[in-house]
């Protein structure tokens, strides 16, 4: 909780800061001849607390990141610490035990070893404890007195915060950019360390999939490595079973929805098919091995199929289909509701029936929105993870039958970074290719799909 | 009749007009059942998880009729933590207390039913009301996990008569549990609770609102009033608009690799949540909040500008106040997809079996989702129920957020 602490310090001289400037700006206003100021009073206050806010900030931040580190060194630099293990699972445990008991996390330690340096950690923790709130309040209080002093009648306070302001502002907008690049360079860093130990063709080309995180890290099987299995387990469940499912309703509920539903009727049913989409996944994956997949296996044990498994990659596609329908018919009712009425009445005018109308006129017209919609729709419907998790099963099989258990490059990533595994082992580290792999194809849907609305929508008008 | 009526008209020229009809009908029908099987669908899992989840906020519970004027225990009320309390009947001996009154009311063998954490309940039950120490009294107290199950219908056959006799007594029941709420993880069905999860999911979405909310906000002001139409503006626009789309457990990948090298320490821990799920959120934020404040008609910042104001006072005065409402339902919406989400969690380590609620931001914690999923892993029976009712309060708080948001946005939905 230091962190907390600091930044409760640095917001109390911020605060203190506005107060002391604000007062003395009334000051200085009562006292100047004309009471005139090139700002009003409480810029003033403001211009010192964002000069103490902003430097506290920055330090805080860096030193939230840099004090344990510290704090870990003079341990290491402690007689005691001598006998710790070189290296591996036991002196980290030893180490966080001995945290644990010096921050008051826990009461005693298991480990023989740990008891010795509980000492030195509670000093080390006061010491750099101190050193945080000491720097603290130094930064504060020398940005904030530099700041002070500038209080004047003629200081123009009110444009220096809008600078400051703006600044902030810009900062606000490059999180995105800085967002991306960060996924987009520890997503590239680990795949490429993974292209050291296994060959992108075996990885991209291969048909076996079967990584073993006890094999020996230095010298993997690059056979075991092939993706293509996982890659159509996701096609397979998420672009075909689940648009089988949420294509025909997804449209067919929009066409009902906005072409025949009485109005009354539409302001419910449009809400409660959003619903749809705001349940978290995980109760769909829920839903869908609890209550789906056991149906569907018996279903097929009715109709005679021996082996039916109680995870199949069609209990995970028409659950992902259902959570995916009030995308496809979100989009596709707003481009159908873009289609000028005129269109529509013209065709009614030439005697066409409503259904034909939507099938010769609205529909076309409404194509590209509607395959921007369909195209969003499975980008999401790949990148869904829980569903299958929970429902499709953790062998790769390369075959078209529904009812067998499938693996996703989804259920792979989780697979791969929720075990014991090291992060130096090939197979934790194919899990970042599989996700640089999952970035870039459903960028590629989401940038197409906005590429065929601007080339292809009709400009009507 | 239509012979008299349109004479011009054909036979074939009727047939092929029935025809039409008839597919017209076919068609309106086809689209009625499409939004009725959605809507079926959704019925049935809400009611699926209804009927499953109502066991959950029951457990199966055992009378055990304990004298305590017999068993001479004290508490002494100088002694004000809770934990202390317990600590103290149990150095006096409480759990044997209620293993020979076990014994006694429910037969030989019937302490062994009980669950072995059974005198914990019974001491929060005195803590509750010091009174029964000085009578005797009957407390429910929880069965053992495998009796839950011989009474719930499967488990192990030889205690199913056992489970029949004590419930033919009276002396077995399913009882509401309200400290389903109030408890942590545990191992076993009849000892969990969700307020461990809940509380890991509240502070993680403090800090996922403290961070998502003013960058969201600031950035969409940014882009919106002032940002020049050039290069770098169209690269910030587009980054934005491809995060809404980036699947979520990508940002967990980030979060492990950026966040946890950052904060090795902290795996597991709210603020490393917070931040991933932050990332996640703030496009939608941006996203909605452009929308807000392309809203508000330009006569007012003109208005505005008019008297004098600086363009930074004519957007913090005048345009964010106006299009805060708006603001505020996409960052509602926005946080409830963050309290649903999954996946990335797993990736930073929240996936941990954490027994005692989370402290602060940097303590070990599990959210309700991720909750639910590591439930949805036992075998056992009795953690169905567990999961169903724990999916209840999740869709109860999604359900209150996004009442909100609607809400919000007709009480304040402005025309201008």
């Amino acid at each position: 909780m230091s962190g907390a602490t600091l930044l409760l310090v640095g917001l109390g001289l911020a605060l203190a800061g506005w107060l002391a400037a604000r007062a003395r700006a009334w000051s200085l206003k009562s006292a100047s001849p004309k009471g005139q100021m090139r700002a009003l009073p409480s810029y003033h206050g403001w211009y010192v607390a964002l000069w103490i806010a902003i430097p506290v900030m920055l330090f805080i931040g860096v030193w939230s990141v840099v004090a344990p580190n510290l704090v870990m060194q003079s341990v290491l630099a402690h007689p005691a610490a001598a006998q710790l293990p070189e290296f591996g699972m036991q002196r980290e445990t030893i180490l966080a035990e001995a945290r644990g008991v010096a921050t008051g996390a826990s009461q005693t330690v298991f480990n023989r070893g740990a008891a010795d340096l509980v000492e030195p950690f509670r000093e080390a923790i006061a010491r750099y404890r101190l050193i945080g709130v000491a720097g603290t309040l130094a930064i504060g209080l020398l940005f904030g007195g530099l700041a002070f002093l500038r209080v004047r009648p003629d200081f123009a306070a009110r444009t220096k915060v809008e600078r400051i302001i703006m600044g902030m502002l810009l900062l606000a907008s490059l999180v995105a950019i800085l967002t991306t690049l960060g996924i987009f360079l520890s997503l590239v860093f680990e795949t490429v360390r993974f292209f050291g130990m296994v060959s992108p063709i075996d990885f991209l080309l291969g048909l076996h999939w079967g990584p073993d995180p006890m094999a020996n890290a230095a010298n993997p099987d690059p056979s075991r490595y092939g993706a293509i299995p996982l890659f159509w387990g996701t096609i397979y469940i998420g672009a075909i079973i689940a648009m089988i499912v949420a294509i025909p309703l997804g449209l067919m509920s929009a066409i009902y929805l906005t072409q025949y539903a009485d109005p009354r009727w539409r302001s419910w049913l449009k809400p409660i098919l959003e619903i749809l989409a705001g349940v978290p996944t995980v109760v769909y994956g829920y839903f869908a091995a609890l209550t789906v997949a056991p149906a569907i296996r018996d279903a097929a044990m009715a109709i005679g199929i021996q082996n039916a498994s109680s995870e199949s990659a069609l209990a995970a596609g028409l659950v992902m289909g259902v959570m995916i329908i009030p995308f496809v018919s979100s989009m596709a009712d707003d481009s159908i509701a873009a289609v000028p009425q005129a269109m529509r009445d013209g065709s009614l005018a030439m005697g066409a029936t409503t259904n034909e109308t939507i099938r010769r006129v609205l529909v076309p017209a409404a194509l590209p929105g509607i395959v921007a919609g369909v195209m969003l729709a499975i980008s999401r419907a790949i990148g869904e993870t829980m569903i299958v998790v929970m429902a499709a099963g953790a062998a790769a099989n390369l075959t078209a039958n529904p009812l067998e258990t499938m693996t996703t490059v989804t259920y792979q990533i989780v697979a791969m970074l929720t075990g014991e595994g090291s992060f130096d082992h090939p197979a934790t580290l194919s899990a970042f290719a599989l996700g640089f792999v999952l970035f870039l194809v459903t960028l590629g849907l989401n940038f197409f799909a906005l590429r065929v609305v601007k080339r292809f929508r009709e400009a009507y008008e | 009749m239509s012979e008299h009526v349109a004479p011009t008209r054909t036979s074939a020229y009727e047939a092929r007009l029935r025809q039409r009809y008839a597919a017209e009908k076919r068609f309106k029908l086809l689209g009625l059942s499409a939004v009725i099987f959605s809507v079926a669908v959704l019925l049935v899992l809400l009611v699926t998880m209804t009927l499953n989840g109502i066991g959950g906020f029951q457990r199966t519970e055992l009378a055990v009729k304990v004298d305590f004027r017999q068993a001479a225990l004290s508490l002494d009320p100088n002694i004000k933590a809770g934990p202390q309390k317990i600590r103290a009947l149990e150095t006096q001996g409480l759990p044997a207390v209620i293993e020979f009154y076990g014994n006694r009311s429910l037969g030989a063998e019937g302490y062994a039913e009980l669950n072995s954490d059974a005198w914990r309940n019974a001491a929060s039950q005195i803590i509750a009301d010091p009174s029964l120490l000085d009578k005797e009294a009957v407390l429910w107290l929880p069965a053992s996990d495998d009796l839950a199950n011989a009474y719930g219908g499967d488990g192990h056959l030889d205690l199913k008569p056992l489970a029949r006799q004590l419930a033919d007594q009276g002396k077995l029941e399913d009882r509401l549990d309200l400290g389903f709420l109030a408890r942590s993880d545990a191992t076993d069905p009849q000892q969990v609770g969700i307020w461990g999860a809940l509380k890991g999911s509240i502070l993680t979405m403090i800090v996922t609102l403290l961070l998502a909310f003013p960058v969201g906000v600031l950035s969409a002001l940014y882009l919106e009033e002032y940002a020049p139409k050039n290069r770098w503006t169209d690269v910030i626009e587009v980054s934005i608009n491809n995060l809404a789309a980036v699947p979520s457990i990508i940002f967990g990948l980030l979060g492990l690799a950026v966040f946890l090298g950052l904060f090795p320490n902290m795996r597991s821990a709210p603020l490393i949540g917070g931040l991933t799920l932050a990332l996640m959120t703030m496009p939608v934020i941006v996203i909605a909040g452009r929308n807000a404040i392309k809203a508000v008609p330009p006569s007012i910042r003109d208005g505005a500008l008019a008297i004098g104001a600086s363009p930074v006072q004519v957007v913090f005065h005048h345009v964010l106040p106006l299009a805060l409402p708006g603001i505020l339902t996409g960052t509602i919406i926005g946080m409830a997809r963050a309290l649903g989400e999954t996946a990335p969690l797993l990736m930073i380590g929240m996936r941990a079996f954490v027994a005692t609620p989370p402290d602060g931001f940097t303590d070990p914690a599990t959210v309700l989702p991720v909750q639910i999923f590591l439930w949805s892993d036992e075998i056992d029976r009795g953690f169905v129920e567990r999961t169903s009712a724990a999916i209840i309060v999740l869709l109860l708080f999604l359900l209150v957020m996004n009442g909100l948001a609607i809400y919000l946005r007709n009480r304040f939905e402005k025309k201008w």
